[in-house]
């Protein structure tokens, strides 16, 4: 009874995170509803009994991309209050209508299988040992390639860094905006 | 008596809606962002429950793999907007449509 | 020596190549010495192989150098049989004379090189024509000498009537070919095999009599084709827009005489098919008489000349049709003799005239040119058929198997008489009004024999019209023991002049008619040139407007639909086609461009469509 009571309390979080973050007009908000969903969701994995997925999600997103969303929110200038006018005819009736129509969709599947395949087995904690056993016994090849692709990232990363640090002869009659 | 995995699949059904609904309809590169991120983490919900409602760990590792991917993203992501800022002076995906047509 | 007897294609090939790449290097005289050489050596090749079939003693020989189209069975092989080496000797012979005559007569020519290159190509191509083991190689032969006939007529290309000639005779060969070319068809569908051997074996069992009558027709349209026979002679004419020497070699001697080796090569095709000899037969006989009657009207010294080839031709023809092989090859033989001779006489007095052709303002020459007209003259009589020169011989053998034939065939014998008497009449005028009576030189003309180069050809040609015709006479049949293994072979039956009395009594007829032919001639331009003025000369010397009726009939409308093809059917429709695609792309492509609006939200509605959509095909097929 109390995992229904925790449930329900940061269902109504989440959702309520991911709609102020759509709704917020400023991106600084829009940052905090972000915030308050990924916490709720490390209560789930905790309820789901994966801790070490749980305590990764705190540090990496609620940590680590969260501040990197702020920083650049910060470094684009806070002050830039969106124009919510649309001017795409027919997008956000569009959009509501796929939006709702995949939720319903979404659901009329629940009701068939939510899961499938094997039975429910005890259910083993998602500690660091039980995650690094998995990991290093069958999953190793896509482990290093995630290593690689972390590497690959930061330096795109930085070469675009350094790309955008070099000045450029920019044509006269370009419609761009003299850094 | 323990929360079922079906509700946590129709939430993350709803968190899902909620992202797709903000890349359609918020302009801001950054908010775009966001809902992306939305939408991954509902999706390694549905993975962490069914992981449990199966009794195996894959779907932990699947997640943490998610994540990984995601960080990647977001850094060359969030490199990519400060480019297109520091040339454009905005964030607004509305405004950066020269493949148009 | 039989066995490398591609060696005497070889020759003139290496000519032609190394003056094809060096010619200009080589320069002239020398190009011409190579030239010649190569044809000189092919010649002596030539003479040794077949030194066995004199004494009676070689056989057919095939040496096949190599596959040429596996699929069908086709190699490039050569025959060497009595019909090829006779065949052969004649292109390499008078080939030979000719380049070295030409070395003189394109003396000075800014093109000299390019000249023999073609020349040499030529006689590499009649080579092919006339040693190929089968059909596919006498076919390539054959448009390959369609093809340097083609570049010799127009060697002076700069001159409109040259090119517009050498046009004229490439498209009216073309003709002639469709029909070869169908008859080869045929033929492989019918034997599975080109090969002579192949064919000329099999065909009593294969061919039914109505299909090698087809094959046979169609074959004779590509002869008349090249032959230069009814209908398709008018290009003939023109050809003597060409240098001199490349009417002698080419439209008197050697390639226009490849229809008559087809058919004679084809002899066992065509005793299958009776009424497409007697056609081929009826064809000559009426081409001889109808050019000969054109000759006679004709002003242009070498037109008389081509003119009187195309009778000549249709005298072959004639007997080809009437199954006398022997006697229709003897004719070309020393037709190639005395028609090359008189050829390369007229070229000497063009030559002489500064380029002067119109026998009007000739006359009186003969002093001034005396090797010349005596080499001539001994053509003229050869040609006119008095005995013992060659033309004699050859002429009578073939009038004396026609009329030997008997019934219906006495009327090509009447024909072929009437056609003897009008040759002899229209030699002796051209002699007449070249050689004799006062000079009409236009002012500033100075007459002047020939320099050795051009003269020693006409010696040699001179001898060989005077004594070719004693290889084959009544009482010693030399040249028919030389080629009648190539017909026994394959059971060819040879019609033969009567026995007895008959040919002495048919030879004194003709050669009374040819005297008569000449005493007329001797009357009329003995003295000063009678006006040719009036309707019939009107008529006669444009060739009954043949070209005309042809232009009016068949390539004006030919024109007409040309241009409706091109400017109506190609512009309009076929590029319409075109076009048309391109437009409708482009259409298409307008209406979807709206829907790639560069909006990133836009092309998100897009995804999250597709997403609904295969959620709902997933959910409607029952399953998740």
């Amino acid at each position: 009874m109390g995992e229904w009571i925790v449930f329900v309390i940061f269902a109504i979080a989440s959702v309520a995170g991911g709609l102020a973050m759509v709704s917020a007009r400023n991106p600084v908000y829009s940052a905090m509803g972000l915030l308050l969903t990924m916490f709720s969701m490390a209560v789930f994995y905790v309820l789901n009994l994966a801790h070490f997925v749980a305590a990764i999600q705190l540090l990496i997103y609620a940590g680590a991309v969260m501040t990197l969303f702020l920083f650049v929110i910060m470094l684009i200038g806070v002050d830039k209050a969106e124009d919510t006018t649309e001017q795409i005819p027919l997008q956000r009736p569009i959009a509501g209508l796929l939006g709702v129509g995949l939720l319903v969709l979404v659901l009329l599947a629940g009701r068939a299988a939510w899961v499938t395949g094997r039975g429910a087995i005890p259910q083993e904690t998602g500690t660091i040992e039980a995650i690094s056993d998995e990991f290093f016994a069958n999953w190793i090849l896509p482990f290093e390639a995630t290593a690689i692709l972390l590497t690959i990232a930061a330096v795109a990363t930085i070469a675009m860094a350094q790309f955008l640090m070099k000045p450029r002869a920019v044509p006269a009659d370009s419609d761009e905006v003299a850094a | 008596m323990s929360v079922g995995p079906a509700w946590y699949m129709a939430l993350a059904a709803v968190l899902f809606g909620i992202g797709a609904l903000g890349i359609l309809t918020r302009r801001n590169a950054l908010v775009m962002f966001m809902s992306i991120e939305l939408m991954l983490n509902a999706v390694n919900l549905t993975f962490v429950a069914a992981s449990r409602a199966l009794g195996g760990i894959e779907g932990q590792v699947a997640v943490l793999f998610v994540m990984v991917v995601a960080a990647a993203e977001v850094t060359v992501g969030l490199a990519i907007i400060v480019a297109v800022f520091r040339r454009r002076a905005t964030a607004s995906v509305d405004e950066l449509a020269e493949l148009a047509g | 020596m039989t066995d490398v007897i591609w060696l005497v294609v070889l020759f003139p090939l290496i000519g032609f190549l190394a003056l094809l790449f060096f010619g200009k290097r080589i320069g002239e005289p020398r190009a011409g010495y190579l030239g010649s050489a190569t044809v000189i050596v092919a010649f002596v090749l030539a003479l040794i192989a077949a030194f066995d079939f004199i004494g009676g003693e070689g056989e057919a020989h095939t040496v096949v150098l190599f596959e040429w189209m596996p699929s069908l069975g086709l190699d490039v092989a050569f025959l060497w049989d009595p019909l090829s080496a006779a065949m052969t000797l004649v292109v390499t012979g008078v080939g030979a004379l000719i380049h070295v005559y030409s070395i003189g007569y394109m003396h000075g020519d800014p093109r000299f090189g390019r000249f023999f290159t073609y020349l040499n190509l030529f006689i590499v191509s009649m080579l092919l024509l006339v040693l190929g083991d089968n059909f596919g190689v006498l076919f390539v032969g054959w448009e390959l000498v369609g093809l340097s006939s083609y570049l010799l007529i127009s060697f002076w290309f700069t001159k409109p009537s040259a090119a517009a000639a050498g046009k004229k005779a490439f498209v009216v060969n073309r003709v002639g070919d469709v029909g070869f070319l169908v008859a080869l068809m045929l033929i492989f569908s019918s034997f599975g095999s080109l090969a002579y051997g192949e064919v000329f074996e099999h065909a009593p069992e294969v061919l039914s009599g109505g299909m090698a009558t087809a094959v046979t027709l169609l074959l004779l349209i590509g002869a008349a084709g090249k032959s230069a026979q009814l209908p398709l002679y008018v290009w003939l004419p023109d050809a003597m827009e060409g240098p001199t020497p490349v009417s002698a070699l080419i439209h008197a001697a050697t390639m226009v005489t490849a229809g008559v080796y087809l058919v004679a090569r084809s002899g066992a095709l065509f005793e299958l098919a009776p009424t497409s000899a007697a056609i081929v037969a009826t064809v000559g006989a009426l081409t001889a008489l109808f050019a000969a009657t054109i000759a006679v009207g004709q002003k242009d010294i070498k037109r008389v000349l081509a003119y009187s080839t195309i009778s000549q031709l249709g005298y072959m023809f004639m007997a080809v049709g009437a199954a006398a092989y022997v006697a229709g090859v003897f004719h070309l033989v020393t037709h190639a003799f005395f028609k090359a001779l008189l050829f390369l006489g007229a070229g000497s007095v063009i030559h002489a005239m500064a380029d002067e052709q119109d026998m009007r303002k000739m006359g009186g020459l003969r002093s001034k040119m005396p090797i010349t007209f005596a080499t001539m003259a001994i053509a003229w009589l050869a040609i006119s058929g008095i005995p013992p020169l060659a033309g004699f011989w050859s002429k009578d053998e073939i009038l004396a198997v026609v009329f030997n034939r008997g019934g219906a065939w006495i009327a090509l014998w009447v024909i072929g008489l009437i056609t003897a008497g009008l040759t002899a009449f229209y030699m002796t005028r051209l002699m007449y009004m070249t050689f004799f009576g006062a000079p009409r030189w236009a002012d500033g003309v100075e007459p002047h024999e020939s320099p050795a180069l051009m003269t020693m050809p006409l010696v040699a040609l001179g001898v060989a019209s005077a004594f070719a015709g004693f290889i084959n006479t009544p009482w010693r049949l030399g040249f028919e023991h030389f080629l009648e293994p190539t017909f026994e072979r394959f059971e060819v039956h040879l019609a033969h002049p009567p026995d007895g009395i008959t040919p002495w009594i048919l030879a004194i007829v003709s050669v009374l008619v040819a005297l008569a032919g000449i005493a007329i001639g001797r009357r009329r331009y003995g003295g000063a040139m009678p006006a040719e003025t009036g309707l019939w000369w009107d008529r006669v010397e444009n060739g009954y407007y043949v070209d005309d009726v042809y232009g009016t009939t068949l390539v004006l409308p030919g024109k007409r639909a040309s241009q409706v093809m091109a400017f109506a059917f190609d512009a309009k429709i076929i590029d319409g086609i075109v076009n048309g695609t391109g437009t409708a792309v482009r259409a298409f492509s307008k209406a979807l461009r709206p829907l790639q609006t560069g909006l990133v939200r836009s092309y998100g509605v897009g995804i999250l469509a597709g997403a609904v959509g295969l959620l709902i095909w997933f959910l409607s097929r029952g399953g998740v």
